[in-house]
């Protein structure tokens, strides 16, 4: 039988780096076929080529038995290939219907729209209102309407870049059983991850890129996921190890926190009570959007609360502003590293100053020393393997893992007493991931706290010791990491959003 | 087709260089508008920049040059500061005219003593309050109510001026004006006067004021902790508030500085080369300074730089009005496109210029 979809040594280069190097590999009808491969790896590059939006330097494509030259998205529609985004493109304020109307060819009346919407989303078990406001829908509701946006179209190949990285693990089942269900039907999926887990319960067939080149085949099925990490990464991954020792007394206490968003698009906080001990990683899960920057803000000192909400060593800190937490020891480093946790003109050196003059004795007599900010500077470089011709460079002229490194390192090499991180390997390799998650860990060893928050459940079940989840702004109340399953997680990080399922 | 494409990183060779080639489309483009009203262009640039500094007249042009220069230069550092840290103040010229009414009412109230010992540093010390005062008000309106500073500056300029008007016609006159308009001349009191400390030179203390702000402001930014957290929170003020800096202390900061640096220059100038209170006082230095500023890269010695060659387009400005005949406003806009070829140029120090179509990405 001859594979729907076929691609063959294709190959894109930009300036200084080889994105695709000589790939090929096919689909076949009714095939779930996983593209593996870390940040980096060149797994966009590839789609983007496939939908049309990137042209290949060389190589052929071949669907259904014809050459496939995508000039456009446009193209690759009519020819039968939909994608949904890692990054929804919906208007908060049109509704269900009106978003899938800006998507399509040319829609139908809005009434006929609305009924094929109900009709294919309760066919296919993701139950949608096309009369919402798309602004009133939950993360995963928001990807449903992605989803039938492209079944609306009936394609004959669904790609799929990371969708779960935005639902909880009870959406994630959900949306497996509709997928399982169009493969059924015949329709060819490419579903783009990095979680091995997932691949091994959904996909057929997988191919594994790494650095730009296919390094391997698989069936997932039939290897392990650790046999699948070492292909993807390249070598043995080294797992972080926690060196096992009691949790201390209470280092960091929120106590009754409610808070209104600074932003307009935020989340509140709503009365949320944590303590976080000494020598503990207190992991904090949850979709993004639920409150995870108004918490960092709240605790970094860029927001300041009454003195009694945030108390340090049983000293209430919440009126004070970050140069006096970090004096205190209460370091923070938050998600978005270019324009928040750096400045993206300034060079390396003036970035470490810029959180670490105080700890690091940079300043006298309020003079600033540059050398001692250039010692501070090539030190985390050292520590952290940060690539970067030097301390002088701009940080906006770092990859974005090489700048995660950095802003990391900034904060775990100034010895805070309490550590709070936001998305502390976003965007990094996993070797580098695994570096900065063994470093958290040996701070905890020396008694500090460790607070973690991240969208990647993996993460926080590999180094937090206790759990809890943000879910609207609401903190569930912490579980011991090893007591928990999945399902359980699942609930605290607000389940199925309130979607039903459709599902028998 | 011509595009723009983000440098990864601002060229450094182009941040020199656009103050150099903005000086010389400047000379083009003008010399153009001068052919156009009439006069020879190559002579119009040689009367504007070469004819004060080495002709004829030269030694009474050259100390000319100092003394346009300092108020330019001592404004022009203060505005920098809050550039730098994206905080506009455009009302340099209303904190000008508050310095000199300040400074002026107390040389004034002392009259006829001499004291100059006390008298002096008193008006120095009254210049620059005047003008921090006058720039408090955008200050605690931005601070307090989030109103733009931009307008509340540039519109209190106008206040300034109405005051001024005032201050001439009314509290300030000279009793023995014979009914004229103006104050006393504060050069001909002893106790006030600012005059040349070493004639011919043009240096006054206003002068000197200037060169310190030059110094002091070098330190600030590129040493002291201020200086750092003002370039931080102009760069990314999201990373500056992660930093620590709280942004409302550092608009009054920047406001205040160089309302204070302006005030100071609208002293030196009513108690030295103006001399006296009267309803024509300012001259656009206020605004002039701003082109000073962005001409000088906002870098202390780029300003410096950037002062004195302002102060010979308004010298040499003057000599081609007298001796070419060419008007007043046609001086003015050849300053005007100093700066706007600059700002035009600037975007070449972070954008490349790519001929060309390019494959979609």
């Amino acid at each position: 039988m001859t594979p729907l979809f076929q691609i063959e040594g294709l190959t894109k280069a930009y300036p200084g780096v080889v994105a695709n190097d000589d790939v090929s590999f096919s689909i076949g009808k009714g095939e779930v076929h996983a593209l593996l491969g870390e940040n980096g790896a060149g797994k966009s590059t590839l789609v983007k080529m496939i939908y049309g939006l990137v042209r290949p330097d060389s190589g052929t494509m071949r669907f259904e038995d014809a050459s496939y030259t995508p000039a456009s998205p446009h193209e690759a529609r009519q020819a039968g290939i939909a994608m949904v985004f890692q990054h929804f493109s919906l208007f908060d304020a049109l509704d269900v219907a009106e978003n899938v109307a800006l998507g399509m060819e040319d829609p139908p009346p809005k009434k006929t729209l609305a009924a094929r919407i109900r009709e294919v989303s309760e066919a296919y078990g993701l139950p949608l209102n096309p009369a919402r406001l798309v602004g009133d829908l939950s993360a995963g509701e928001r990807q449903r309407v992605e989803i039938v946006r492209c079944l609306l179209q009936d394609p004959k190949l669904l790609i799929m870049d990371e969708p779960t990285s935005v639902l909880t693990p009870q959406e994630v089942k959900i949306l497996f059983e509709t997928l399982r269900k169009l493969q059924s039907e015949g329709t060819s999926i490419l579903y783009i991850s990095h979680k091995l887990e997932e691949i091994r319960s959904l996909c057929d067939h997988a191919t594994i890129l790494r650095l730009g080149k296919v390094v391997g085949e698989a069936k997932p099925r039939d290897v392990s996921a650790r046999d699948l990490a070492a292909m993807m990464v390249g070598a043995e991954l080294k797992v972080p190890q926690a060196q096992p020792h009691e949790s201390g007394a209470v280092a960091l206490a929120l106590k009754h926190l409610s808070v209104a968003s600074a932003s307009a698009f935020g989340t509140p906080l709503r009365d949320v009570s944590l303590e976080l001990r000494k020598g503990e990683v207190l992991g904090i899960g949850g979709v993004a959007g639920n409150g995870q920057d108004e918490l960092l803000a709240v605790l970094s000192g860029e927001q300041r609360t009454t003195p009694a909400a945030v108390e340090l060593d049983g000293t209430p800190i919440g009126a004070l502003g970050p140069v006096e937490r970090r004096a205190m020891g209460l370091l923070a480093a938050p998600e978005e590293r270019l324009g928040h946790a750096a400045a993206p003109d300034m060079s390396l050196y003036e970035n470490a100053a810029l959180s670490g003059w105080l700890r690091k004795g940079m300043v006298r007599g309020k003079l600033i020393d540059w050398k001692k900010a250039r010692g501070f500077a090539s030190e985390i470089i050292n520590v952290f393997d940060v690539r970067t011709p030097g301390t002088g460079t701009a940080a906006r002229a770092l990859s974005g893992g090489n700048l995660q490194k950095f802003v990391i390192g900034r904060e775990i090499l100034q010895d805070p007493d309490v550590l709070v991180v936001n998305q502390p390997t976003w965007g990094v390799d996993a070797a580098a991931a695994s570096a900065i998650r063994q470093a958290l860990l040996d701070l905890t060893a020396k008694g500090a706290a460790v607070l973690v928050i991240s969208q990647d459940l993996d993460e926080l079940m590999e180094i937090s010791t206790r759990f809890a989840a943000l879910n609207e702004g609401r903190l569930s109340a912490p579980q011991p990491t090893r007591d928990l399953t999945i399902e359980a997680i699942g609930l605290m990080m607000g389940g199925a959003h309130g979607m039903e399922t459709a599902h028998g | 087709m011509v595009r723009l494409e983000k440098r990864a990183a601002p060229s450094r060779v182009w941040a020199y260089l656009t103050p150099v080639v903005a000086v010389l489309l400047t000379m083009v483009a003008g010399g153009l508008m001068f052919a156009a009203l009439g006069a020879d262009p190559l002579v119009s640039i040689r009367t504007i920049f070469w004819d004060p500094l080495f002709g004829e007249f030269a030694f009474y042009y050259r100390g000319q040059l100092l003394v346009k220069a300092g108020p330019l230069i001592l404004i022009a550092i203060g505005l920098a500061l809050g550039f730098k840290a994206g905080i506009w103040n455009i009302g340099a010229e209303g904190q000008y005219i508050m310095g000199a009414i300040f400074g002026a009412a107390v040389a004034l109230a002392f009259y006829p003593l001499a004291a100059r010992w006390l008298i002096f540093p008193l008006m120095v010390i009254a210049g620059a309050f005047g003008g921090f005062l006058w720039a408090m008000i955008p200050g605690i309106l931005r601070t307090r109510f989030n109103t733009n500073e931009i307008l509340v500056s540039l519109l209190l300029v106008y206040v300034a001026e109405q005051i001024l008007a005032w201050m001439a016609l009314g509290p300030l006159r000279n009793p023995d004006g014979a009914g004229f308009p103006g104050s006393r001349n504060l050069r001909q009191y002893e106790s006030s006067a600012n005059s040349e400390l070493i004639a011919g030179w043009g240096l006054h203390w206003g002068v000197v004021a200037a060169l310190i702000a030059v110094i002091f402001a070098y330190v600030l930014l590129s040493k002291h902790l201020m200086g750092f957290h003002i370039r931080l929170t102009g760069e990314s003020p999201r990373a500056a508030r992660f930093a620590g800096v709280n942004p409302n202390r550092l608009i009054l900061f920047c406001l205040g500085m160089s309302g204070a640096l302006a005030g100071l220059a609208g002293l030196f100038e009513v108690a030295g080369p103006s001399g006296q209170i009267s309803i024509d006082f300012n001259v656009g230095y206020g605004f002039t300074a701003i082109i000073v500023a962005f001409l000088g890269r906002l870098h202390p010695i780029g300003i410096l730089l950037a002062g004195l060659l302002m102060a010979l387009t308004y010298i040499g400005g003057e000599a081609a009005q007298a001796s070419l005949g060419l008007p007043a406003a046609a001086i003015q806009a050849f300053q005007g496109m100093l700066l706007f070829f600059l700002l035009a140029l600037d975007v070449l120090t972070n954008f490349r210029l790519r001929i060309g179509r390019e494959a979609r990405v």
